[in-house]
């Protein structure tokens, strides 16, 4: 299929995922965003190495076309270990203010 | 003594240190000792002077370096001290008077503080310092630091009394008005620089004389040293300052603006004579101005009734002459008019002390009267001065004054006519003041009267050897028509080169004549009017303008003062308040409104904050693309 296609998921994903961190006011659906814009760099990382697989630079080297493919698991730890932390940050709030709604997370202000 | 010049050095540096004596140690020194000091060291400085002249008599003239003032590639000027025949004149004159008046100010200014007593004899020995270096300096940078020098002292002693506000506006007046010609001065020291490098005097004379300087050069030079002649000495426009400057002591007003500091300009221009004398426009001018400040200052001097004023007007009118004899070129009888205007101006200030002494610091004329049979010996020596003043044949006067008409005439008949009704006006005004305060009857109060003394010797000897070389101090300048041999004119004559033409006897005989019997029918007339005097009513008309100094003060007030004021209003709230203030307190405003306004960025939303890196990674991005 076109890499354009590919792109343009991808594209749409990360951008579905920005305007969901910022505008979102549930701590835990950011996170789900968060993870939406992880995942969608993950394809087009993907979508590239199948892209290139059959080019002259990936026969002559014997991992490139698999680089970008070991470099999404890579994301996916990376993902995980951000997810443990970032519920354990959550539970902390809720426990300080009792409710995870991030408008009131203002005691910076001023 | 072998070579006096070897300690020629002594002569400015022990005034010098009198000062810083007296000066530092003024709260510690007794009067009497502070007196001493001061006096002795001038006395010192005398005698080293009539050494120093002795030796210069015989025609040992020199110039002395001691160091390299300033040292640049192109400009070198040197310290150094020219002792020749015209300062070695001036030398005897400043130490010789400036010590009978040191040794009057021990007497006279007894009821002050002692620490204002040593103040008063610092500055003293300070402007003495400072007037030995104007005319012993070999070069005019030398000179001019000497004449700011005593333009500081001036300040310093008309304004003794400082905590009299009206005192020390006059001496503010008299220091800006100095300064205003000081910077006269300085143009020409620039224009000298810049056109031949040098501000040493015979390399100037002689570059003037080789024409290495154009004839505009040496006008203008020349015309802007007379500026600061005019403000030094007290011609029109600049010698309103002088008739204020009475408020100071009056041993100052005798020593200062009498004697010494106000004949620095003559000094000047006679010191210069080889460039003036090639600048004919200037020395118009200079004629123009003696004339016209001779005639106003006698014609004010009429109607004054402060004693001291009219002395100072008289001052004024008397600088005029000896300005009138250097336009026309007679160097040597404004030289000669110097020496002897020093003796008897200073010799009726002093009397008028004296007088002020007795009356018990009044100082109005038409209180006074009948004072002679008070006070003899004051009241014979001031006659004496008046005499010479108006130039009664004999006295040291006659003869100063009758070169300087010889020379008017010489120059134009029509000149010497109005030379001669100044001298008239003098002689008028003189013998005015003469019978309205010491013949007549007494018209002050009875405790005045009561009060009367003559004044005490240390008082009263400065007089009498006033008076006495008021009456010899002629005979140096004796004229050939007499039978003289014009001993002044030939001693100067290595330095001083006169450019006047030379009358024959019998013309001189009739000018001598004419103006001595003119004058005594001016004493006569005032004889008759004053002799027996009470206060008239009050002036009226044209008498009235006189008695007001015609109006220049307040002329001066309205034409410079108050647009000067203006300018500064202008600018101050103007340009200073809105503009400069308004610029450095409008960052200020806006630093606090955009503080204010960024201070919402920080709301402590994390929504925000994440927002905002989202943008800005966003513009990264863009930029790392585009750019």
């Amino acid at each position: 299929m076109d890499i354009k296609a590919y792109i343009a998921l991808s594209v749409a994903l990360f951008t579905i995922g920005v305007i969901g961190v910022l505008i979102r006011r549930n701590a835990i659906i950011i996170f789900m965003c968060v993870e939406l814009m992880l995942n969608a760099v993950n394809l087009l990382l993907v979508a590239f190495s199948k892209m290139h697989a059959m080019s002259a630079v990936a026969k002559a080297s014997a991992t490139f076309a698999s680089d970008a493919q070991i470099f999404v698991f890579f994301i996916m730890v990376v993902a995980a270990a951000e997810v443990s932390v970032g519920l354990a940050i959550i539970v902390m709030m809720y426990r300080n203010v009792h409710t995870i709604d991030v408008n009131f997370l203002n005691r910076l202000k001023n | 003594m072998n070579n006096i010049l070897q300690f020629v050095w002594l002569i400015p540096v022990l005034p010098l240190i009198g000062f810083l004596i007296n000066g530092l140690g003024r709260k510690q020194l007794s009067k009497s000792l502070s007196g001493m000091i001061g006096s002795v060291v001038i006395l010192i400085s005398f005698i080293l002077s009539v050494l120093v002249f002795n030796q210069v008599r015989t025609g040992n003239a020199a110039t002395i370096h001691f160091f390299d003032f300033i040292q640049l590639k192109t400009l070198k000027i040197a310290f150094d001290f020219k002792i020749d025949q015209l300062s070695a004149l001036f030398l005897m004159i400043i130490t010789g008077i400036g010590f009978l008046i040191h040794v009057y100010s021990t007497a006279y200014m007894h009821d002050e503080e002692g620490k204002d007593f040593a103040k008063y004899f610092a500055y003293l020995n300070l402007f003495v310092f400072s007037m030995l270096l104007l005319v012993m300096g070999g070069n005019y940078v030398i000179m001019f630091i000497g004449w700011e020098g005593v333009g500081l002292c001036s300040y310093l002693l008309i304004g003794y009394w400082f905590k009299n506000e009206a005192y020390t506006d006059a001496a503010k007046k008299a220091f800006i008005m100095n300064r205003i010609g000081d910077l006269g001065f300085l143009l020409a020291l620039f224009w000298l620089i810049s056109k031949i490098g040098t501000v040493e005097y015979n390399q100037v004379f002689d570059a003037a004389n080789l024409a290495k300087l154009s004839s505009t050069d040496i006008s203008g030079i020349t015309l802007l040293m007379f500026v600061g002649a005019t403000g030094k000495s007290a011609q029109i426009p600049l010698y309103t300052w002088l008739p204020d400057a009475m408020a100071g002591p009056t041993p100052v007003s005798a020593l200062i603006h009498a004697a010494t500091m106000v004949t620095a300009g003559i000094y000047m221009i006679a010191r210069s004579n080889a460039l003036f004398s090639l600048a004919p426009f200037t020395m118009n001018v200079i004629t123009v101005i003696g004339l016209a400040t001779a005639l106003l200052a006698a014609s004010i001097a009429i109607k004054q009734n402060d004693i001291k004023k009219v002395l100072a007007y008289s001052t004024v009118s008397q600088l005029g002459f000896m300005f009138i004899a250097l336009g026309t070129g007679n160097y040597v009888a404004a030289v000669f008019h110097v020496v002897t205007h020093a003796f008897f101006k200073a010799l009726m200030f002093l009397g008028s002390g004296s007088v002020i002494h007795a009356m018990g610091g009044e100082q109005d004329i038409r209180k006074m009267g009948g004072l002679h049979k008070h006070m003899k010996i004051t009241s014979i020596t001031f006659l004496i001065g008046c005499l010479a003043i108006a130039g009664i044949p004999g006295f040291s006067g006659f003869f100063s004054k009758d070169a300087i008409l010889a020379g008017a005439y010489g120059h134009n008949p029509i000149l010497f006519g109005a030379v001669l009704f100044a001298a008239l006006l003098t002689a008028f005004y003189m013998f005015r003041l003469y019978f309205i305060t010491f013949t007549g009857s007494f018209r002050g109060t009875h405790d005045q009267e009561h009060h009367l003394h003559e004044s005490p010797a240390a008082m009263t000897m400065p007089l009498i050897v006033l008076a006495i070389l008021s009456i010899v101090g002629g005979y140096i300048g004796v004229p050939e028509a007499l039978g003289g041999n014009d001993a002044l004119a030939s001693y100067l004559s290595p330095v001083v080169k006169s450019t006047i033409h030379h009358l024959t006897h019998n013309t001189e005989y009739m000018l001598m004549g004419i103006s001595s019997t003119l004058i005594v029918i001016s004493i006569g007339l005032a004889w008759s009017l004053y002799r027996k005097y009470s206060v008239p009513p009050a002036n009226t008309g044209f008498g009235k303008i006189l008695e007001n100094k015609w109006y220049m003060d307040e002329l001066y007030q309205m034409i410079i003062i108050n647009p000067l004021k203006w300018i500064a209003a202008f600018f101050n709230n103007i340009l200073e308040i809105k503009l400069i203030d308004g610029t450095v307190n409008g960052v200020g405003k806006f630093v606090n409104y955009s503080s204010r306004q960024l201070r919402w960025l920080q709301s402590g939303q994390v929504g925000a904050y994440i927002l905002l890196m989202v943008i800005g990674m966003l513009l990264l991005f863009f930029i790392q693309l585009f750019l």
